[in-house]
């Protein structure tokens, strides 16, 4: 580790360049370069248009959250259901 | 013609309103007329760091409301005969500004100058969106740093798709200016390198400023870098940027280092 540190010493330039590189392919792939945020703005209102045109939902039930890992990104769509009884009856 | 010029980042204190300034002074040493419009509403700078703080009487926003005729409102330069400014007022309400407001005094500066020089606020709400708005051509500063690069990204992605050239499936120009670079740190692996930033951002580089003190000492006295001291490196930098422009072709110097960036690449691609 001491030897590694030694070497790697004040070079931090290569680990900035290679984290903005990972970065920002994400961020452009999800908003077209303008951001991720503009995508899950998005995602989230059309995705509650759909659900709201078949049954009534609270409009803060529906969370949509990305998750960026290494290897793997996911996209989490939770949608909390309403309860049945006042919707039918 | 006249050419609508951002200059933008997304990112706080990068160096917008000093290269606004810089590269308007620059211009207008070149004989273009020049009109630096400052759109940080609620934060002007502009006209304290172009030695006009004591001038202003009329400002955008009053422009844009219709209180004040433009050539009431323009602040024209003591040191440059076509030099002016247009300063941004220190009113807290951020709504004063409107998108058909702004498009008539930009349409209005149009008629008057060659070059409209758009010093965009930091972030990505009402005032920078309306700066980069009715954009030509954007100049993006940016410094070796990595919230830095990352910001620029996302305002690159935004002058993409918000300005009205994007939404008419325009081309719009951008340009990156690289500043506060340190060649020695670069070379040292401390800092990223020009190729780094150019690469990662992937807009042409139109110039590179490099750590100075003149910058600072420029500002300290209300004067344009390429004003305050030609001989300096930054002055330099920003007269050889306005000079690529106005479409000459000017190799670019790295601060730090002999050979310049240009032969630096044709040499690494001959060798590849």
């Amino acid at each position: 580790m001491s030897l590694f540190s030694f070497f790697t010493r004040g070079r931090s330039a290569p680990v900035a360049r290679d984290r903005l590189q990972l970065l920002l392919a994400h961020e452009r792939a999800l908003g077209g370069r303008s951001g991720s945020g503009d995508l899950l703005a998005v995602l989230q209102q059309e995705i509650l248009a759909v659900i709201a045109r078949h049954m009534p939902i609270d409009r803060d039930k529906v969370i949509v959250r990305l998750d960026r890992g290494d290897g793997v990104s996911t996209l989490e769509i939770d949608v909390e259901m309403p309860d049945r009884a006042p919707a039918r009856n | 013609m006249s050419r609508v010029m951002v200059v933008t980042s997304g990112k706080g204190g990068v160096g917008k309103t000093t290269t606004s300034a810089s590269l308007g002074a620059a211009l207008a040493q070149m004989g273009q007329t020049v009109v630096v419009v400052d759109f940080d509403v609620g934060l002007r700078n502009l006209d304290l760091v172009m030695g006009a703080e004591r001038r202003v009487v009329f400002d955008l926003v009053n422009v844009v409301q219709g209180d004040a005729k433009l050539a009431q409102a323009l602040i024209r330069d003591k040191r440059i005969d076509s030099l002016s400014l247009l300063p941004a007022s220190q009113t807290r309400d951020k709504e004063a500004l409107t998108e058909p407001g702004v498009e008539r005094v930009i349409d209005e500066l149009r008629e008057r100058f060659d070059w409209i020089i758009c010093d965009s606020p930091a972030g990505i709400e009402k005032g920078a969106a309306l700066a980069m708005r009715f954009a030509d051509l954007a100049v993006v500063v940016t410094n070796p740093e990595v919230s830095s690069v990352r910001d620029s990204d996302r305002i690159i992605g935004l002058l993409d798709s918000k300005t009205r050239r994007a939404e008419a499936g325009e081309r719009l120009e951008k340009h990156l200016l690289l500043t506060r670079y340190d060649g020695a740190r670069a070379a040292g692996g401390e800092m990223m390198k020009v190729e780094d930033v150019v690469e990662i951002l992937a807009i042409p580089l139109l110039g590179i400023v490099g750590e100075s003190r003149d910058v600072l000492t420029a500002s300290n006295l209300g004067c344009p870098v390429p004003l305050h001291n030609p001989a300096s490196a930054a002055a330099k930098a920003y007269v050889e940027a306005a000079r690529r422009l106005m479409g000459e072709s000017v190799p670019i110097t790295v601060p730090g280092e002999r050979r310049g960036l240009m032969s630096r690449l044709f040499g690494r691609r001959a060798a590849a």
